[in-house]
């Protein structure tokens, strides 16, 4: 079943044309990796995803709703596609708990103490339930974004799109919060991660996706794309990535 | 010292006016400022250009020129009939409220684009996401500004004492006047002031202390 059925996606910001038509297509349980040079598109692709880059032109189908419909109710599509950011965005004023809770227990109204359970899960799954009191000042980077991971999943998405997770933290923090997303790949959740952790793509990705000047170059099992790139592009990237 | 302790007591009644016109007009002041910050910020122009317009006319004449426009402009066009008291507050009001607007504006603006994101991917609404998450950080932001305000607002009533309401500065006019004694009465009066601003800005850094992020 396809989770993400992209058509001919554009994007501009004002005269710059950033995505130009774009076409993918992920399907349930799939994990897609996207990478590419700073500037290629990659995340404005993701952020298209869920809509918190307006579309200028093509099709985005999520889950069966069409998100690019002017009649569909964005806030609970979205409610059903967690979102990773690179700068984990947590919520300053609230403690790990509460920015974990506000959202089963404000959207979906959630009983606070059932809220509270499922928090102390997910946490353990990410395992920092011993932050669950603590402010995200308190938190390293590398923890803060584990908790932005617990965060999104409290909403029990179906897909979730990781913006360049690790490209903020400390090289010794990587490790952990990729292990949290290896995990989460084995449980079967649909994912979509642009990255520039190529070991993680080649490991945990069933397809990867190189992007470049706006356009999806190449797609392909990880092993081919590394292993066997197609495009001069692809090439040239992976030279100086690898 | 006696001349004090008997004009002490009309004093005091003054400084209760002051202070009920001072509390009512602050309260209000901070919802008409809350609602014109997010009609600047909204994403409909014409809301702009009221909060803009508002903002703009308030800054631009004096305090005095408004309660004169509130209280004689517009009774005299005999549709409305605002007591003192009445135009007073409206005019603190809508006074202090232009400049909370902008107070607001810029605490909204300075919270990081990533939070909303964040809570709008999420799934809150962009109303929940301003309730919940940008609005209670953005206060936080805000308070010392918003303490700076509320002491210029406080100051202001005693403008009000030229339409006639006997709020602390009337008080003082009226004993200065029949006891003859200006700078005993003055001083106090001044000290009265003074005591009540140095009460407002010591409650303004406990509030501050209280909602300080960790």
């Amino acid at each position: 079943m396809s989770m993400i059925t992209v058509k001919n996606l554009r994007k501009s910001f004002g005269k710059l044309e950033v995505l130009k038509d774009i076409n993918a297509e992920v399907k349930e349980k799939e994990v897609i990796c996207v990478i590419g040079p700073s500037g290629s598109g990659k995340s404005t692709f993701l952020r298209c995803l869920n809509r918190l880059e307006e579309i200028t032109g093509g099709q985005v189908v999520i889950n069966g709703h069409d998100i690019t419909d002017k009649k569909v109710d964005l806030n609970k599509v979205r409610q059903e596609v967690g979102m990773v950011f690179q700068q984990f965005n947590l919520f300053p004023h609230k403690t790990v708990l509460e920015n974990i809770t506000l959202g089963p227990i404000k959207i979906h109204g959630t009983e606070k103490t059932e809220a509270e359970k499922l928090a102390l899960e997910l946490l353990d799954k990410v395992g920092l339930r011993e932050k669950a009191n603590s402010y995200p000042g308190e938190l390293s980077g590398g923890q803060k974004q584990r908790v932005a991971i617990a965060r999104a999943l409290a909403m029990n998405p179906k897909i979730m799109l990781f913006d360049e997770p690790t490209s903020a933290l400390d090289p010794e923090m990587v490790g952990d919060v990729l292990e949290v997303m290896k995990q989460l790949a084995k449980e079967g959740m649909t994912m979509v991660v642009v990255t520039h952790e190529m070991g993680f793509a080649r490991e945990v990705g069933d397809r990867v996706i190189f992007m470049d000047g706006g356009y999806i170059v190449e797609e392909n099992e990880p092993n081919a794309l590394f292993g066997n790139p197609q495009h001069e592009r692809t090439k040239a990237f992976l030279s100086k990535v690898l | 010292m006696d001349i004090i302790s008997a004009a002490l007591p009309m004093l005091l009644k003054g400084l209760q006016v002051t202070l009920y016109i001072f509390v009512i007009a602050i309260i209000i002041g901070f919802l008409v400022g809350l609602v014109i910050a997010l009609f600047r910020l909204a994403p409909i122009k014409i809301l702009n250009w009221i909060a803009k317009i508002y903002v703009d006319a308030i800054r631009g004449t004096p305090f005095i020129v408004q309660l004169f426009f509130i209280y004689f402009g517009l009774n005299s066009l005999q549709i409305i009939s605002l007591n003192s008291t009445t135009a007073g507050i409206i005019t603190v009001a809508i006074n202090a409220g232009a400049y909370f607007a902008e107070i607001i504006r810029a605490g909204i603006q300075s919270i990081d684009k990533g939070q909303t994101e964040a809570a709008r991917s999420i799934g809150f609404t962009g109303a929940q996401t301003m309730r919940y998450i940008i609005l209670p950080q953005a206060f936080r932001r805000m308070l010392p500004t918003i303490t700076n305000q509320s002491i210029i607002s406080l100051k202001d009533t005693s403008l009000l004492s030229v339409i006639g309401i006997a709020d602390l500065t009337q008080q003082g006019q009226i004993q200065a006047s029949a006891t003859f004694e200006a700078f005993k009465i003055w001083l106090a009066v001044g000290v009265i002031y003074f005591i009540i601003i140095y009460l407002l800005t010591l409650l303004a850094n406990f509030v501050e202390r209280r909602f300080q992020l960790r």
